[in-house]
């Protein structure tokens, strides 16, 4: 046997396909912010899934996390759109051609105040969309006015203390019709990159709060969403893991300790219980759990609610397969017959 | 304005001689009386006898119990312009009976409800009245349906008065209530009953009548909307995505009648299209943006206060070069407006829509076939210039019923632009960039998702010609010039306008839109009435073309007629024409609210030719 170190092989998915495949252009946010470490689990996640890149659509508004789909996935078509209205825009393109999986990066501002409509109403539709929220509480590319997801009492860097209540986007997403809706950190690598791994398993939308600190503005003493505090009151709902459909499930969990999911695409989820019996397809279950974390002032996080069946806007639109992008002329304009049939009427 | 009566009204030397053809009935109800039949019947029945005819709704914003007038106007000579002044008036409202009596002009006709006894307000006029109530009873004994059959009473008064066919009314209306053999019978018997009273009760005493001709053969009757609705589906459109507002809501809605009819997959039963009721206009927007950057025909259709709303994607759309289609059914605004009554005044608004340096492509459709031909155009031109398209219609134009020659089948294909496959990209090979002009027209190529081709960054940002983020100045310059440079390339795409020269003339007129019908007729009582030659030029698209120029080039005073307060056209005229042409420009207004007439068109010409 030779001594000398083997050349070392490129890991592969199983497109052939390796994790240079899958990064972005270099970051320009600032060194530690959280919305980079997002970044690098996009990344993981969309490798070890295998996802072919060039079937996906990377989609956000304006912001600090809407700059970053340019620092994941360059093989795929991206939008860096206007404030608050990536859902539209995700949505339409969506409806061009239902064959894509669409990756849409906001921040708290983006989706909780100027694009909170927009919000609302895609997760009432239930779009196959994976739907980011990088959440710091704060406006960091203005310097660090606080959002609407700011907990009430923290306080900013010049001293501001925020007297309103927080919007919770994970209960409003619940509540308005998400098939998926999880809380993460970005700091927790294993936890967020086995949600990531299910959300792109899932057909419907997948809403995931990321508490994501901003390391220039929002990162001091009496800032809820520091590092230092989210690290503290963070509260694992149970361990998440993730079985994509090619993998054979390897491991025996031990009966009443898991609960195990089957995605839409044949992947499972393992959501192995810490602390209560929680049930993540129950959503008063979810309800309570996310306002009596927020009395605690603590975050629950992992996969909160679940979904995995319902029916997704695209599937409730009755569309032919194919995209409707590239449908053929003859296929998209009726023939001459139908127009004299139409002007007859109107003799 | 002046009040006298126009020479181009019927000649009459005596009360009793015949005036044919030519005038005008206005009925007056209450909205949600349901007297929208009735009047449909009315202004099918004259044109199925081969006289022009036009018909306006003037409706207000309200479900039921506010006044609606429905205009109807019959012309040998084909002018389908609203008329200024009403001949024949059906009173059934005694809200407004009283002021609509006090508007008319001598010697017309009141056909009311007997128990408002209007024939005390004037001695002028000739009054018909009419015991509606009393002969709703005998043929109705349903007394809920009442209120809707009484509507079709009057319509067999003016038959019997005016002359029109019973069996032409009788044949609209079973085109109308076909599928309802209770409701058909009932309105049948109301016509006939109707046509009865006024035979046996009411001696002829106006001088107003329908006679046969034969200038409607082979014609259509239809609203804008619905033209508009089936060009977008002839033009093959995939993705539209809404939100409800007078006085647009009727084109997406007739699109997807259309659509569920004729656009659904032959063998699977699964639809060739998305249609999306969105949340507001700037998620429609939005949506159309996203499918069109996909790579669909995408399309929104909204009114003032949605542009509004539409403004910042208008602005991506242009500045992020992706292709949408915009119908405006322009109404009267600012803010809230009238939602209801009609105007051209979105012009500069749509022109310039979004903050920073930006121009878009406007058509501007004049009558329902065009509604159709641009709506097909409109897509085409949106993936040819990788823009937003705005169709500007009106409500007058959307909303009301028009006569047209049928539609023309489109035989010219599809063209979907500058789309990057793969012989295209072997060609280019390393100058492929998303904003590079390989073809020196300001227009680049473009990849789309989902086709294997390279991707590229999009963003509303600065950006460079490789789609890179960029805030240096010379990649913005460069980029912006393009795109200056890639809307002259528009003025050699959009339609022509119509210009019409005579020889000798020294005014010229331009006009555009719904504005055209009024300026057919002024035309033709400033030939007639004044011995004033006009040329005109009606203008079908913004970019401007070279025919602009020229046309005011070729004569001394233009006037610019359109239905707002500031001129907007001429305005836009101002901006983009040679500065020696400028001062030629002279503007005629009407902005009231109501379609414009030929007569306020010839006054307001006449007021200034007579200044100088």
């Amino acid at each position: 046997m030779s001594t000398d170190a083997p050349a070392p092989v490129k890991k592969v998915n199983r497109l052939n396909l390796d994790v240079s495949s899958y990064r972005g252009s270099k970051t320009t946010l600032c060194a530690g912010c959280g919305h980079n470490a997002i970044s690098e689990r996009i990344i993981d996640a969309f490798f070890e899934m295998g996802v072919d890149p060039k079937r996906v659509l990377k989609l956000s508004g304006i912001g600090c996390s809407s700059k970053s789909p340019a620092y994941f996935l360059n093989p795929s078509h991206g939008f860096n759109s206007v404030h608050g209205r990536m859902p539209s825009v995700a949505t339409g393109a969506m409806l061009a051609n239902q064959g894509m999986l669409a990756i849409g990066v906001s921040g708290d501002g983006d989706s909780g105040a100027i694009g909170i409509g927009q919000f609302v109403h895609s997760m009432r539709r239930n779009l196959p969309l994976i739907y980011i929220i990088e959440d710091n509480g704060c406006y960091g590319l203005t310097k660090g006015q606080f959002s609407p997801t700011a907990d009430l009492g923290s306080k900013a860097k010049n001293g501001v203390v925020n007297d309103l209540p927080p919007i919770d986007m994970c209960a409003l997403a619940i509540e308005l019709g998400a098939s998926f809706v999880a809380r993460s950190f970005s700091g927790d690598k294993k936890q967020l990159l086995s949600i990531l791994k299910a959300a792109i398993a899932h057909r419907g939308t997948s809403m995931i709060d990321v508490i994501s600190p901003c390391v220039t503005f929002n990162d001091h003493e009496g800032s809820t969403k520091s590092y230092a505090y989210v690290k503290d009151h963070e509260e694992p709902l149970g361990e998440v893991s993730f079985v994509p459909f090619f993998e054979d499930i390897s491991v025996d969990y031990e009966p009443g300790s898991t609960t195990q999911v089957k995605m839409h695409d044949g992947s499972h989820l393992m959501l192995r219980k810490l602390t209560d019996d929680y049930n993540p397809s129950d959503k008063i279950t979810a309800m309570r759990l996310l306002h009596e974390t927020l009395r605690r002032g603590e975050f629950a996080t992992g996969v909160i609610y679940i979904e995995p069946d319902k029916d997704d806007f695209l599937t409730s639109l009755n569309l032919v397969p194919e995209p409707l992008a590239f449908l053929p002329t003859e296929r998209v304009r009726p023939p001459k017959a139908v127009l004299d049939q139409l002007m007859d009427a109107l003799r | 304005m002046s009040s006298s009566l126009p020479a181009t009204e019927p000649q009459r030397t005596q009360a009793s001689s015949h005036v044919t053809n030519d005038f005008s009935i206005q009925v007056a109800t209450v909205n949600g009386s349901g007297s929208q039949t009735a009047n449909l019947v009315l202004l099918r029945s004259i044109f199925q006898m081969g006289v022009p005819v036009s018909g306006k709704n003037l409706f207000p914003s309200n479900i039921a119990g506010l006044p609606t007038w429905y205009t109807i106007r019959a012309n040998h000579r084909g002018y389908i312009a609203r008329k200024k002044e009403i001949d024949f008036l059906v009173a059934m409202n005694p809200e407004t009976a009283k002021d609509d009596v006090m508007a008319l002009e001598p010697g017309r006709a009141v056909v009311y409800d007997e128990p408002l006894k209007l024939n005390a307000l004037r001695t002028d006029l000739v009054f018909y009245p009419v015991p509606f109530d009393k002969i709703v009873a005998e043929v109705c004994s349903e007394a809920k349906l009442r209120r809707l059959v009484k509507n079709m009473i009057y319509d067999g008064i003016l038959s019997e008065l005016l002359s029109i066919d019973l069996a032409e009314m009788e044949k609209a209306l079973t085109r109308q209530l076909g599928k309802k053999p209770k409701a058909l019978a009932l309105n049948l018997a109301a016509l006939e009953a109707g046509k009865k009273y006024a035979a046996e009760h009411l001696p002829k005493q106006d001088p107003y009548r329908v006679a046969p001709l034969d200038k409607t053969s082979g014609q259509i009757l239809v609203e804008g909307n619905a033209a508009a609705a089936m060009g977008c589906m002839f033009a093959g459109v995939t993705v539209v995505a809404w939100y409800p507002i007078t006085p647009s809501s009727s084109l997406p809605e007739s699109l997807i009648s259309y659509m569920r009819k004729y656009r659904m997959d032959k063998e699977t039963g699964k639809a060739t299209f998305a249609i999306v009721q969105a949340e507001d206009e700037i998620a429609s927007l939005g949506m159309v943006v996203g499918a069109g950057w996909a790579g669909a025909r995408a399309m929104t259709s909204t009114s003032g206060p949605g542009i509004s709303l539409m403004s910042e994607f208008a602005g991506l759309s242009y500045y992020a070069e992706l292709p949408a289609v915009v119908f405006d059914i322009q109404r009267v605004g600012p803010s809230t407006g009238l939602p209801t009554r009609t105007a051209q005044g979105d012009i500069l608004f749509a022109a310039l829509n979004s903050h920073g340096d930006t121009r878009h492509v406007l058509l501007l459709p004049a009558s329902v076939s065009e509604c159709f031909d641009m709506s097909m155009a409109a897509f085409d031109l949106a993936e040819q210039l990788q823009t937003t398209i705005f169709v500007l219609s009106d409500l007058d134009l959307g909303m009301n019923t028009w006569m047209s020659e049928s539609f023309t089948y489109p035989e010219k294909p599809l063209d979907r632009g500058k789309v990057l496959d793969e012989a295209k990209l072997r060609q280019l090979g390393a100058a492929w960039g998303r904003y590079k002009d390989v073809d020196g027209d300001g227009v680049p190529w473009r990849s789309l998702p989902g086709t294997g081709a390279p991707a590229y960054f999009t963003r509303g940002s600065g950006h460079n010609e490789m789609a890179l983020y960029s805030e240096k100045p010379d990649d913005y310059v460069k980029n912006v010039d393009r795109l200056a440079r890639k809307f002259d390339t528009a003025k050699t795409l959009v339609p022509q306008p119509i210009v019409q020269t005579e020889p000798d003339a020294k005014v010229g007129i331009i006009a555009y839109g719904t504005s055209h019908w009024a300026i057919e007729e002024s035309r033709d009582q400033l030939r007639e009435e004044s011995g004033i030659q006009t040329s005109y030029l009606r203008l079908r698209a913004y970019p401007f073309t070279p025919a602009v120029d020229d046309f005011i080039r070729r004569h001394d005073r233009i006037y610019v007629v359109e239905q707002n307060r500031d001129g907007q056209m001429a305005s836009l005229l101002r901006m983009d024409l040679e500065a020696a042409l400028v001062p030629k420009l002279r503007s005629v207004l009407h902005y009231n609210g109501l379609p414009i007439d030929a007569r306020s068109v010839t006054d307001g010409i006449l007021a200034q030719e007579k200044v100088g």
